[in-house]
């Protein structure tokens, strides 16, 4: 916001509140109630007004409070977001970030425990990325800000603590790119948001146990950076996706299909995928604990995957 | 309409009663003066009163700010009279006794007129063409061009404009030509949407015309956050958003309003109330009965007697809803070029020296159907809509009022209707034979850069095609 005047952040209780999760804490009283706007409740009509700022030559970060509540702007993000830059024939862009946190967290209950990038992820027009570490946050975030597409940028409601040093200076990392966390040899696992954690808590017991996974974390959900992932799998020809979206339709079923397609040949077996159940997240912890992938059963899947027993 | 022997209707009642008010305060200050500043004091000549009234204290809660009442009084749903309606010229082209006209000199009449003439005249050619299959769709703005042309002149080429689907004559104004028209309607390669939209549905950087999109009422917000951005940076513009009665509403219309009367936001929200949406008459959109009371002298047999009888008309349209957001607000005779013309300005001028939104509601008919999807035959009168294509045509209205001021003829009617047909056919023709848009452009604009996964499929489709001719695209 400093470097550029024409970013500006759209939301509830963005402002002098700081932002729910306080992300936006002290941009008001840095660059005022305007390019830090609390808006009235109304997800489709912000997302709706960011979009025609967009357009006008703005750069607006909309913040849904809740990834969920964005179901609300749907309309606005698939209908125009994703659309008008193609049905003007080029003419108008939008260089929109929509983002807010995400995912399942600690009881907050089902409305609260949505995973958006699987809906969105059809949309044509837009792009996805995922953060899950203060380093590729920021660096993430400065480059959806510099896109001139509609980016959408997953944040995780239980990753704000993470602590971790990071350069003051300025960097920007590439959105279509995923990280290589961990290189291995055995087994691929691609992961992305707070389910990298789980494995790389998971990735503790398996090297104690002597195996060797390749941790990468996806980061772009669309487009997927099939060339790391694709280079990864070509080396250890087992790969398993670990994802906290729905079983049905979420991003590991988009990226089951897209590497059969395209790196079939390289493959010893099935892609394999841990996803949450398909149900709405419960409420109680040890339903909802169960709801979603645990790092034992990721150990359990890769010790099964290097034996050969799936 | 119901029979209802009443008695003589009395004032309308008000929900505060101003005198109750203003004693309620001279006797508080009153208070003080007797009793000095000293709070115990106050509050003991305060507790001493026997009769404690509630009137005597404000309201002050964060959600609003106004006095009590003990008196239970509903806010009727209908004010007692509909909010007037604007208007300069009478439905024959003459000026009203008193009226304002605005500055509006013959050669701008003049344009506005050739601008109205050639809508009208694309309008009726190319609903022609699409029913004899040249093209699939069409939808017409006939019946609101005054509304169209006129509100396009009071703005300026800075300002935005958001547009539902039925403001052509916007364009038109602004400079689109009518190649430009006929490109995108026929989705060759020349038009500006290189292809990808349904026919009409138009957009242009270049003229401030913002690409429309079919969903209704998506564009309000748009136009709220345009005019945010144009109030940080201080521009001489403000935002212009059209929308129909149906349009009225949607969420986005409720939600827009609010902001931009919240966030102070410098855009002019203008409802063309045209009595449809598609089949749906404005009394079904909105509700509010208001009532037509008429004085009906009725003798019987043996005796004579008053009633009052009340008619159920649509609710007071949109235009009052503007109060309740906070809104300034205007009601204008939309097939008046003048009024509407005037309105616009002035509306324009508030919103962008005061940096606040403006609703104008301008009440016109849609005379054509809602489009070539459409009979509106099977949901209103043949005379209903023969009466409003011709004697309310606003195009001819205007054209009487322009003769009157000698700045029209008869033949001057005739060589623009004829110029305007024969301008209107070649552009057809012309951007009826031009080439579709190739292949290379199916996926360029889903991004600022063609991805991977597009750069695949588009080479898997192009291996189709080269060993499947010649029915898919060549090139």
């Amino acid at each position: 916001m400093a470097r550029d005047p024409t970013v500006c952040v759209i939301g509830e209780d963005v402002g002098h509140y700081g932002g729910s999760y306080k992300v936006t804490k002290g941009l008001a009283e840095k660059f005022g109630d305007l390019r830090v706007l609390d808006t009235p409740i109304c997800e489709n009509s912000f997302t709706g007004m960011g979009i025609g700022a967009a357009m006008t030559g703005l750069r607006t970060v909309v913040e849904g409070m809740n990834m969920g509540f964005l179901l609300l702007a749907y309309n606005q993000i698939s209908n125009n977001a994703g659309m008008l830059h193609y049905t003007s024939g080029g003419q108008f862009k939008i260089p929109i970030v929509i983002r807010g946190p995400g995912g399942v967290g600690k009881q907050l209950g089902a409305e609260h425990s949505q995973r958006l990038e699987s809906y969105f992820q059809s949309v044509p027009g837009l792009q996805m990325v995922a953060c899950s570490t203060p380093y590729n946050a920021k660096g993430l975030m400065k480059a959806a800000i510099r896109s001139d597409n509609p980016v959408i940028l997953y944040e995780h409601v239980l990753l704000y603590n993470l602590k971790e040093r990071i350069p003051d200076e300025e960097y920007v990392l590439c959105l279509e790119e995923a990280e290589l966390v961990r290189p291995g040899k055995d087994v691929t696992i691609l992961t992305y948001s707070r389910m990298r954690h789980f494995v790389l808590q998971a990735a503790k017991t398996l090297v104690e146990r002597g195996y060797d996974p390749e941790i990468i974390d996806i980061r772009s959900l669309k487009p997927f950076d099939l060339f790391t992932i694709g280079n990864s799998i070509k080396k250890t020809h087992k790969v398993l996706i670990v994802e906290e979206c729905m079983r049905t339709g979420g991003i590991g079923a988009s990226l089951r299909a897209a590497i059969v397609d395209n790196f079939w040949d390289f493959l010893d077996g099935r892609p394999e995928c841990l996803s949450s159940q398909d149900v709405p997240t419960p409420y109680a912890a040890t339903l909802e604990d169960a709801t979603v992938v645990q790092p034992a059963q990721i150990v359990v899947k890769v010790e099964q995957m290097c034996q050969g027993l799936v | 309409m119901g029979l209802l022997p009443l008695l003589l209707r009395g004032a309308p009642k008000r929900f505060l009663r101003a005198s109750g008010s203003y004693r309620s305060l001279y006797e508080s200050n009153s208070r003080r003066r007797r009793h000095g500043t000293d709070a115990a004091a106050a509050d003991q000549a305060v507790n001493s009163r026997a009769d404690h009234r509630p009137d005597d204290q404000m309201l002050d809660f964060p959600g609003a700010k106004a006095a009590f009442t003990s008196r239970m009084e509903f806010i009727s749903p209908n004010a007692a009279e509909a909010v007037p309606c604007f208007r300069i010229l009478d439905d024959l082209g003459r000026a009203l006794d008193g009226s304002d006209i605005p500055e509006v000199d013959s050669s701008l009449a003049v344009k506005m007129y050739h601008t109205m003439v050639r809508l009208q005249t694309f309008d009726s050619i190319f609903y022609e063409a699409q029913r004899q299959g040249r093209i699939s769709f069409y939808l017409t703005n006939i019946g609101e061009e005054a509304l169209n042309v006129a509100s396009a002149a009071a703005l300026t080429k800075d300002d935005v404009v958001f547009p539902q689907y039925r403001e052509h004559g916007v364009l038109m104004w602004r400079g689109f030509t009518l190649d430009e028209f006929a490109n995108q309607c026929f989705s060759n390669e020349a038009g500006h949407g290189k292809g990808r939209q349904m026919p009409i549905h138009y957009g242009s950087e270049k003229l401030n015309y913002f690409t429309i999109s079919s969903p209704i009422a998506t564009q309000l917000p748009h136009a709220v956050g345009a005019a945010y951005g144009l109030k940080m940076d201080r521009k001489n513009a403000c935002a212009v958003t059209y929308f129909g009665d149906g349009g009225s509403s949607e969420g986005d219309f409720h939600a827009a309003c609010n902001f931009a009367a919240v966030l102070e936001a410098p855009v002019l929200f203008v409802c063309r109330n045209n009595g449809y949406a598609i089949s749906t008459p404005a009394c079904e959109q909105y509700k509010g009965k208001h009532s037509i009371q008429l004085l009906a002298f009725v003798l019987t047999t043996s005796q004579y007697f008053f009633l009052f009888l009340n008619f159920d008309a649509p609710g007071d349209g949109i235009v009052v809803r503007g109060r309740g957001y906070g809104m300034t607000s205007i009601r204008v005779d939309g097939n008046d070029a003048l009024a509407v013309f005037k309105a616009v300005s002035a509306a324009r001028k508030l919103a962008v020296e005061q940096s606040k939104p403006v609703l104008i509601e301008a009440m016109t008919y849609r005379v054509g159907h809602h489009s070539t999807s459409d009979d509106s035959t099977k949901y209103r009168s043949g005379e209903e809509i023969a009466h409003w294509r011709s004697v309310r045509d606003p195009v001819l209205r205007f054209r009487r009022w322009l003769e009157s001021n000698a700045w029209w003829s008869v033949e001057d009617e005739k060589e623009l209707r004829g110029a305007a047909r024969k301008e209107v056919i070649s552009a057809m023709n012309q951007a009826e034979k031009k080439n579709k848009p190739p292949l290379s452009e199916l996926f360029t604009d889903v991004y600022d850069t063609l991805p991977r996964n597009l750069l695949e499929q588009e080479a898997t489709l192009r291996d189709t095609v080269s060993k499947n001719p010649p029915s898919l695209a060549p090139h």
